[in-house]
């Protein structure tokens, strides 16, 4: 009787499981649909019709493109940035052994293992004693340094699993360390990279936290919503965003999983 | 020492610069350590730690009451206002509020990450992590806006609630003292909900990693000598799971203790921790008791990680 239970799942763990997934997605869906409702002044339910009107509205509204690509050209540079730092940093932890590696890899996690209050103060009174003025450098800045991190772990879970002895291989033949880097180390972590890179975009592009404290008078896309959601201006054009925001954010989310997936079989491992 | 000097009788032909330059570097790997680790670590070292430091600093003057001027002398006198009755009592209720998330979020990961972790197989396990990580990635506004909708008045839980005849219970729930509220949308109640909503999938990988270490046949055993299936989830799963617990836990719980745009979006008037570091830097101006409001999490997270650590919750990360 038991051994027969370990093929196929409890009945009730199976609900539970469907259950907490469908807590996870049900109100992601309710999005899509209020994208498309007739009704300005409350979130009705349900929606007294479905309408086109408002993507053409939102289509329209200069304030939501100038935020959009604000967030665009800060979640680009945070992830340029991130991209070198975060590699330069997963290459040393993980090629070389040094004192005080531990510590080097708690350094990186600290900007998002505290609260993004804590990081986003710091930031916007050392900004104030150093008399720097807010700017689009000035959350560039924050959104860099918490992008790190994700670039750095999987950075670090590939160079892993790339075989030293591919690179002693390379400088054996005669290579230098630069032919090294570019035909052998980049191609082996190259989707890890980007991967990295994918998240990094998609976590500097949804910043909200540090973004209020480092952005003085500009406002992100993220911001733009929070002022929504404080104090709701249109709401019908906030309820497309939310949804455009959701369909944006899913893409690079799909795209570093197909590129990390595979991660395992990684040339110069399989011995 | 030989080795490497075997090594360059062989290589001849690195006449060029970039050969020379890496010859270099490869004789002296502190040099090259210092040139991989210096642009990090000093970007992280002077912006993100100066900064910190800089604020912890800030946490030890005071402000002047009549001129609203920062007082640059060293005092507690800060501290000592972190535990008047007000503040205090933001504090309790950040923390328990951070303990109850965590609670709740551990029960609704964890039959996910079992599943995912001993049964789902190829197909249905790609799902099961998508269906994980699309939530866990998605904007954290759209989240919060999304409960917005659900919780308001006129949106779909009191029109689910009165189709299902249960508008009693709900208005029973909302009349409870501190919990319940004018709507599930200004009360204790929603902050919780969507507390747990925007956390609990940071809760269900660590889970999933451990559980998928824990061998088949140790659960089998124990149901071959006897354990129902509570004993073995008691005595056998749940203690090998802990660590990934607590690793996941980590994240529910700080997150929550920082978290200020929740709790002011959906949620009652009572503060916060964040939102009181943010009104005192903010309008108050007030910035050595936001500096010391921001040490209480940094001092909670530091034990948490201590304990965590020793509990081996950072091999399940």
């Amino acid at each position: 009787m038991r051994s027969d239970k370990s093929a196929s799942a409890p009945f009730g763990l199976k609900i539970a499981a469907a259950g907490g997934l469908l807590f996870l997605h049900l109100p992601l869906l309710l999005i899509f649909l209020y994208a498309f409702t007739t009704e300005e002044k409350s979130y009705q339910f349900p929606p007294p019709g479905l309408t086109l009107k408002w993507f053409a509205v939102t289509w329209e509204r200069a304030d939501v493109w100038q935020a959009l690509w604000l967030s665009v050209r800060v979640a680009s540079i945070s992830t340029m940035i991130a991209l070198v730092l975060g590699t330069l940093c997963a290459a040393a932890v993980s090629q070389t052994r040094f004192f005080g590696r531990e510590t080097i890899s708690l350094l990186v996690i600290l900007p998002i293992a505290l609260p993004g209050i804590i990081t986003g103060i710091a930031l916007r009174s050392a900004f104030s004693l150093a008399d720097i003025p807010f700017s689009f450098w000035t959350i560039v800045l924050g959104h860099a340094t918490f992008c790190i991190v994700v670039v750095y772990n999987n950075a670090v879970a590939r160079f892993r699993r790339v075989s030293g002895s591919l690179m002693e291989a390379s400088m054996d033949l005669g290579a230098n360390g630069f032919q090294t880097f570019r035909y052998i180390i980049l191609p082996n972590i190259g989707t890890a990279l980007l991967a990295g890179g994918m998240l990094a975009f998609a976590l500097s592009f949804d910043e909200v936290i540090v973004t209020t404290f480092t952005g003085g008078q500009q406002s992100t896309l993220p911001i733009w919503m929070l002022q929504e959601l404080i104090r709701p201006r249109q709401r019908p054009v906030t309820n497309v965003v939310a949804m455009v925001v959701v369909i944006v954010t899913f893409l690079p989310i799909l795209g570093a999983y197909y590129l990390t997936r595979d991660g395992d079989q990684i040339a110069g491992s399989g011995k | 020492m030989s080795a490497i000097a075997q090594q360059h009788a062989i290589q001849t032909g690195r006449g060029s610069l970039a050969g020379r330059v890496s010859d270099f570097l490869w004789k002296h790997p502190h040099v090259f350590l210092t040139i991989l680790l210096g642009p990090p670590l000093l970007w992280l070292g002077i912006i993100y730690l100066g900064s910190l430091l800089a604020l912890l600093l800030q946490s030890f003057f005071s402000i002047d009451d009549y001129s609203g001027l920062i007082n640059y002398e060293f005092t507690l006198a800060t501290y000592r206002q972190l535990l008047n009755d007000a503040n205090f009592d933001i504090i309790i209720r950040t923390i328990l509020m951070a303990a109850i998330v965590t609670l709740f979020s551990a029960v609704i990961a964890f039959p996910i990450a079992y599943y995912a972790a001993r049964y789902a197989r190829g197909k249905w396990k790609a799902i099961f992590y998508l269906g994980v990580m699309l939530p866990l990635w998605s904007s954290y506004l759209v989240k919060i806006y999304a409960w917005k909708l659900i919780l308001a008045k006129e949106g779909i839980l009191t029109w689910l609630v009165t189709k299902l005849n249960l508008l009693w219970l709900l208005d029973a729930w909302l009349s409870l003292p501190v919990i319940g509220g004018n709507s599930l949308s200004v009360s204790y109640t929603g902050t919780f909900i969507v507390f747990v909503y925007v956390w609990m999938p940071f809760m269900i990988l660590p889970i999933q990693a451990a559980l998928e270490r824990v061998p088949t046949n140790l659960i089998e055993a124990s149901s071959d000598l006897g354990g129902t299936p509570q004993q073995t989830f008691r005595h056998v799963l749940f203690p090998l799971a802990l660590p990934g617990i607590v690793a996941g836990s980590i994240f529910t719980f700080s997150l929550t203790l920082g978290d200020y745009i929740i709790p002011q979006i959906i949620g009652s008037s009572r503060l916060f921790i964040g939102q009181a570091v943010y009104a005192q830097q903010g309008t108050a101006g007030n910035i050595p008791l936001a500096a010391a409001f921001t040490v209480v999490p940094i001092v909670i997270m530091g034990l948490y990680l201590w304990m965590a650590r020793r509990m081996g919750a950072f091999d399940a990360l």
